[in-house]
């Protein structure tokens, strides 16, 4: 979150707004939105029988539409949402809505600093996507799998580039599917193409391939790495170097290549969620040592505490440390954090936070029905009825805290010094 | 070598010729060694040594009890035409033995185990048939409309081609429809945190949307926190189960379970589906690695009962024309959800009428297993593989008959129509929402 250098870091709560005003204002309320930095709040309301709008802090878009869906905010904190007028559909980023409108769109990105947002379109029966308002010149029979660079300036998606009928079994195994950048297809056309995904310099595209029923692959760039592989995962990137990483099985156990070469040797049951360090020193990635038993390996090593359940991996910017969501047999959910869970269990743990130096994590909990924030496995004295995910400041020795409380939406920044190990 | 039994009934299916005109003995033998060596281990080792060929399991088969007792439907013949067979020639089988097998494989076993309960051993044939269409999947002999759908499943994660947008797109037509009898009712989508993620099968968007426009009264009058994802994931069926490609089942289940924990919902609430539960609750989650569902799954029987039990769904009239249940295999045999379901259809239907046999003892449809997906080649005999089926139903004498299963709907509507019942099938959703009551809605 290095945009979040510029936010309000003084310590303390305050009470941004009063959030009970939306629904003594609108009869028809949906959810809370809340900004990344706290100070905004939003929610779409329906304003009549055939219209709806944004209402933000208080007030409502001029802009209104038959249809608003998916409000999102961008790590700039800017507001965007998806809009329907006179059938076709569009998309508005604060209050003002992109020229052109569509047969139908989804899927909101932003880049890593909102600048660039880019939705999944649906134009006359052709898909594609559109980045800023610029729609894909070529769009496809189908597209699925879509994403944007890091930076924004390149969109990619798995597309069907060649029109097949009902049941042509034959023709789907012949190679229908591709992936295709900021509008191009690939010349290697296969069976099947998912989770494209960018090098952070977005000069680099890899995806999941798969060539026949049985013979999965990794492609960079239109191009194979030299082995096939009884199947795989999600690839991706190292930030630092664009090396490329993937869960990869062969032997029947799951390893991860990097760049083709197998990294960490197969010997696991399952792996997956491959995730860098910032600085590109650390892989870790979700693995089953033994079926049933899931934990994380960091360059491979697993660590010795195992749950039924692990999700969500997050590194500290060197990678010397990590916290995940676990859940036991009880199907209570907690932090694993270096291998060491948590005291406490939940109903439900959110998204996990790791600060930059990796010495805190923190996580939005619930317990019947009631959400905290908690850091290191303390737990913060408010209670809310909602909160969002805790966002540490660049320093990590801070938390914004975010929620709703008693008819009131809180923002605290809270330091954390005292939750260290 | 071809198969006695199956050699007298061959079908031509342009999938499976497809897959064995490019076969060889050498590469049939290497793809079977490998998938024996590498994937089974003591459980068909054990069941292959154990299996007495008594041929008590026969009259378990509802294929065997609708021919006449033909012995080559008998669950062991079918067995001994397929995997016996294979294991006693090392794997060294002809393309024209592979054809047969798929056939018996993939058209005459639904999979549906109730022969296992007749078998004084206990063996699993379902399991064993099972591993022959992993074979077959591996030498690319598939029928060629359940391989149309796995394409299907690993191209866009769901059963029927619904390409990304039609999914919000038919949750909101929905949701407006809904709209004019329930002006507050709401389809959630990407609601991170609700507690139920309530999920569906393919089907549902393309052309049975009035079961995703009734699951949204029920949650919205009973008060639910729940939401559908905008997102692949969506859907929690799986004919890759069935054709034995477990890879692209093991992507669809990861797809589906990743949507849930994306959205930290505490449970999955399925739709009324009997295969896509098999798939969520036992097969794919445990291929992936995990022993039991990561996010806790619960069919909508369980889901009804639930709500009956706590009181929030309240019945306003009952059903009073006399119906009967159909046991669907997969949450009966396969999750004992006998008494449940009839908890909740007595609590409607005041006139209920027992089939019989029936909880786990029930006939299969004949669809499951995805025996129905094979297509229109296999239709005539997957409808003459259930004249049993028809024949509980008619001795029941009651004009409708509920049954909680997607393919136990497409089964028993051909078998209905075919040996002329005359009966109309229902979903339960379908009285549910035709008896609950609905504070909400309008006149």
């Amino acid at each position: 979150m290095r945009l979040a250098s510029s936010w309000d870091w003084e310590p303390g709560q305050r009470v941004v707004l009063e959030s009970t005003k939306c629904s003594e204002e609108h009869e028809w309320q949906e959810e809370f939105y809340a900004s990344p930095d706290g100070e905004r709040l939003a929610c779409v309301v329906r304003l009549s029988d055939f219209e709806s709008g944004v209402w933000v802090n208080g007030e409502v878009w001029e802009s209104r539409f038959d249809r608003v869906w998916y409000p999102r905010f961008g790590p700039d904190n800017r507001l965007t949402v998806l809009a329907q007028a006179e059938m076709d559909w569009t998309v508005a980023t604060e209050d003002a809505a992109w020229e052109d409108s569509y047969t139908y769109v989804w899927g909101t990105r932003f880049s890593e600093d909102g600048a660039h947002v880019a939705v999944s379109v649906q134009q006359d029966g052709a898909y594609g996507m559109i980045v800023d308002g610029k729609i894909w010149d070529t769009l496809y029979e189908n597209a699925n799998n879509f994403t944007l660079s890091p930076d924004g300036s390149r969109s990619a998606a798995a597309v069907q580039a060649i029109p097949m009928g009902q049941a042509e079994v034959a023709k789907f195994k012949a190679g229908v599917f591709t992936v295709a950048v900021d509008g191009q297809a690939w010349d290697k056309i296969v069976m099947n193409a998912w989770t494209p995904v960018f090098s952070k310099d977005a000069r680099k595209v890899a995806a999941q391939i798969r060539l026949t029923h049985f013979d999965y692959a990794i492609a960079v760039d239109g191009g194979l790495w030299p082995d096939t592989y009884q199947m795989v995962w999600e690839p991706v990137f190292n930030p630092a170097n664009g090396q490329l990483a993937a869960p990869v099985k062969a032997g029947g156990a799951w390893g991860v290549a990097i760049d083709g070469l197998m990294a960490w040797k197969p010997r696991f049951f399952q792996c997956w969620q491959p995730v860098f360090s910032r600085n590109g020193q650390r892989l870790a990635a979700i693995v089953a040592p033994e079926y049933g038993e899931f934990t994380v390996a960091i360059d491979g090593q697993p660590w010795s505490w195992t749950y039924p359940v692990i999700d969500q991996v997050v590194l500290s910017d060197d990678g010397s440390c990590a916290a995940a969501r676990a859940k036991d047999n009880d199907e209570k959910w907690t932090i694993i954090k270096d291998g060491k869970p948590w005291e406490r269990t939940y109903d439900m743990v959110f998204s996990p936070a790791i600060s930059p130096d990796g010495a805190f994590a923190a996580a939005k909990v619930e317990k019947k029905g009631q959400h905290r924030i908690a850091v290191n496995g303390h737990e913060l004295e408010t209670v809310f009825d909602q909160a969002w995910d805790p966002v540490f400041n660049p320093e990590g020795d801070k938390i914004l805290v975010r929620g709703l409380s008693q008819g009131k939406f809180l923002r605290a920044v809270v330091p954390v010094e005292q939750y260290r190990y | 070598m071809s198969i006695p039994g199956i050699r007298d009934r061959k079908i031509e299916d342009v999938g499976l010729q497809a897959g064995v005109d490019r076969l060889t003995e050498d590469q049939i033998q290497k793809t079977i060694k490998k998938v024996l060596k590498g994937e089974t281990g003591a459980k068909l080792k054990l069941y292959a040594e154990t299996c007495m060929r008594c041929g008590l399991c026969a009259e378990g088969c509802h294929y065997y009890m609708s021919h006449d007792k033909d012995p080559s439907y008998a669950p062991v013949s079918k067995v001994r035409q397929t995997m016996w067979e294979i294991l006693r020639h090392n794997g060294k089988v002809s393309p024209e033995f592979i054809y047969g097998c798929a056939q018996i494989a993939y058209t005459e076993c639904n999979m549906c185990k109730r022969c296992a309960h007749y078998c004084p051993l206990g063996i699993d044939i379902g399991y064993i048939i099972s591993v022959v269409r992993r074979i077959c999947h591996k030498l690319g002999v598939v029928p060629l409309y359940i391989q149309d759908t796995a394409h299907s499943h690993s191209a866009t994660m769901n059963q029927m081609w619904v390409k990304d947008d039609e999914w919000p797109d038919a949750l909101q037509w929905q949701e407006d429809e809904a709209r004019d009898e329930i002006p507050n009712l709401r389809i959630p989508l990407e609601v991170e945190g609700a507690d139920i993620f309530y999920s569906v099968i393919g089907p549902e968007p393309k052309f049975r949307t009035q079961l995703i426009y009734q699951a949204a009264v029920l949650m919205n009058e009973t008060g639910q926190s729940w939401t559908m994802p905008a997102t692949p994931g969506w859907d929690n069926s799986d004919m890759a189960m069935y054709t034995g490609d477990y890879e692209v089942m093991g992507r669809i289940k990861r797809a589906h379970f990743d949507t849930a924990m994306r959205l930290k919902v505490k449970r999955i609430v399925m739709g009324e589906c009997g295969h896509a539960f098999r798939s969520i609750y036992d097969m794919g989650n445990r291929w992936l690695g995990w022993k039991m569902h990561p996010v806790r799954v619960m069919h909508a029987i369980e889901f009804y009962h639930e709500l009956l039990e706590k009181g929030q769904l309240k019945i306003a009239k009952t059903f009073d024309t006399p119906v009967t249940l159909h046991d669907p295999c997969n949450i009966i045999r396969g999750r004992g959800l006998m008494d449940q379901a009839r908890e909740v259809v007595k609590a409607f239907c005041p006139n209920f009428v027992e089939m019989t046999p029936n909880r786990e003892h029930n006939y299969c449809c004949c669809a499951g297993g995805g025996v129905i997906n094979c297509g229109p080649p296999f239709k005539n005999v997957r409808v003459e593989g259930n004249k049993v089926k028809a024949e509980q139903l008619i001795r029941t004498g009651v004009p409708v008959v509920i049954a909680p299963c997607h393919n136990c709907h497409g089964g028993l509507e051909d078998i209905i129509h075919a040996y002329k019942t005359g009966q109309e099938l229902k979903f339960l959703i379908d009285i549910i929402y035709e008896c609950m009551e609905k504070p909400d809605a309008v006149e």
